[in-house]
């Protein structure tokens, strides 16, 4: 019994305190400066933030260039297969496009009319700052979706900026450094921002899933939350500019939970739009 | 002569493989996300250090091995030193299992990574939950560690193989 404690203290300590060939640290030592680095950068620790700035702008760089072999077969494959469905998608574009020919023409009047009653309350916000990103890295790991964008303080990037694709959210600037940030997307685990259905008029929380949908919670009004409504931000709490399409309550989906399709495909982003927003001064 | 010394030469790149891999491995974080397959991802780069601290120590530095944690940490976006005390664990563990093996076989390092890798699954589970008030799937917690476990036994033979034949080093396996 004895000797089998002392071959389990041996076979511990040569694992952890013995150098091997070619090692510089024991792992030990290792294992206690990766816990002190954690415990200093948890307490924001100077020193230590300025060694984790470093590390983002080398590890950003590096990864947007060995992404580009994985990133070239991913782009083919998609080629492929949106060459299989081209002319499927053509008919339907076309229907489409004859529908929404005679909506945007009613809709001009909509948004000229809004904008001038927005006007009346003193709430029309304008665009301020508008820069445009690339997509350096989009890895959606299980336990994060964000992307990494080539854009920085240098570029008057700052925190809490939304960020668009076309005229759709994707999420908002979560860590800023100096030629680069991360953007935190919408179908984040943690990703919770206030929205409004339409129609119907149902204020809610939209939060991510983690995974390429959204989900509505929070809501007093589940009920009048149809299939095919429309997910705008609220504008509520001043987090983003009112009226922002997200996405669209998914039909494909029985269960009770209200499931959200995203307009914007999070895995196909390659530039992205960085916006504040103000109000508008010109009465 | 010359023959030789490219041959030498072939060899070192060869020999640095597994590292180049693991920085390739944390920095592109490869998901095959686009490939639409639900509910898989792996951890390449536990498997990969689990079998070369295992099977051949000197060709990771265990230096090399925190700096590319530092990097997951990055790219990922965990707390900075998680991944590093994570990938050091595992490899105290296969150095503890490569002390105690007199016989070594593929079923006992299996079972003995899948316990490493819940268990250090567990501690990443705990310190982003409960230190750093990170929400996390529990259930994509569990398909990566299954589908860690699984390829283990794929990429062991690879490893193997590899290591064998373009390496010519017959100690392995």
């Amino acid at each position: 019994m004895e000797t089998s404690r002392d071959d389990f203290v041996i076979a511990i300590r040569s694992a952890f305190l013995k150098k091997g060939t070619q090692q510089r640290f024991s792992l030990l030592s290792l294992i206690f400066f990766s816990i002190i680095l954690l415990i200093l950068s948890s307490l924001n620790f100077k020193a230590i933030n300025y060694v984790k700035i470093v590390i983002k702008e080398i590890a950003y760089r590096s990864s947007f260039i060995v992404s580009v072999p994985e990133n070239f077969i991913k782009d083919s494959y998609l080629v492929i297969q949106k060459h299989n469905n081209l002319y499927n998608e053509n008919e339907k574009n076309k229907s489409e496009l004859e529908s929404l020919k005679a909506k945007d023409l009613l809709n001009y009047f909509i948004i000229l009319e809004n904008q001038r009653l927005k006007k009346i309350f003193d709430d029309y916000l304008v665009e301020s700052d508008t820069v445009f990103a690339k997509v350096l890295s989009d890895k959606g790991s299980p336990f994060l979706k964000s992307i990494i964008i080539n854009k920085g303080s240098k570029h008057n990037i700052n925190l809490g900026m939304i960020t668009m694709d076309g005229a759709y959210l994707v999420g908002k600037v979560v860590e800023v450094n100096y030629l680069s940030s991360r953007v935190l997307l919408l179908s984040d685990l943690n990703s919770k921002i206030p929205v409004i259905v339409e129609p119907n008029e149902v204020f809610s929380i939209l939060s991510g899933t983690g995974k390429d949908y959204g989900v509505i919670q929070y809501s007093k009004k589940y009920e009048n939350i149809k299939n095919e409504s429309i997910i705008y931000t609220s504008g509520t709490a001043n987090l983003f500019k009112a009226g922002i399409p997200i996405g669209i309550i998914s039909s494909n989906y029985l269960s009770e939970e209200k499931k959200i399709e995203f307009f914007s495909d999070f895995s196909q982003l390659k530039f992205v739009k960085i916006v504040s927003f103000k109000k508008n001064e010109a009465k | 002569m010359i023959g030789l010394r490219n041959k030498t030469f072939i060899r070192k790149i060869l020999s640095q493989i597994p590292l180049i891999l693991l920085f390739v491995s944390v920095l592109n974080n490869s998901d095959f996300n686009y490939l639409d397959v639900k509910y898989f991802s792996f951890n390449f780069s536990y498997i990969l250090i689990f079998y070369y601290s295992l099977k051949k120590s000197e060709s990771l530095g265990y230096i090399y091995i925190f700096i590319a944690g530092l990097f997951n940490d990055v790219v990922i976006g965990t707390p900075i030193g998680l991944s590093s005390l994570l990938y050091l664990i595992l490899c105290g563990a296969a150095a503890y299992l490569r002390n105690i093996t007199l016989r070594p076989s593929l079923i006992k390092d299996c079972i003995f990574f899948l316990i490493t890798i819940l268990i250090i699954n567990s501690l990443f589970f705990i310190s982003l939950n409960f230190i750093f008030n990170h929400e996390l799937n529990y259930f994509d917690q569990m398909i990566n560690i299954i589908f860690t476990f699984l390829l283990y036994f794929l990429f062991s033979n690879l490893f193997d193989f590899f290591e064998n034949y373009f390496v010519g080093n017959n100690n392995v396996g």
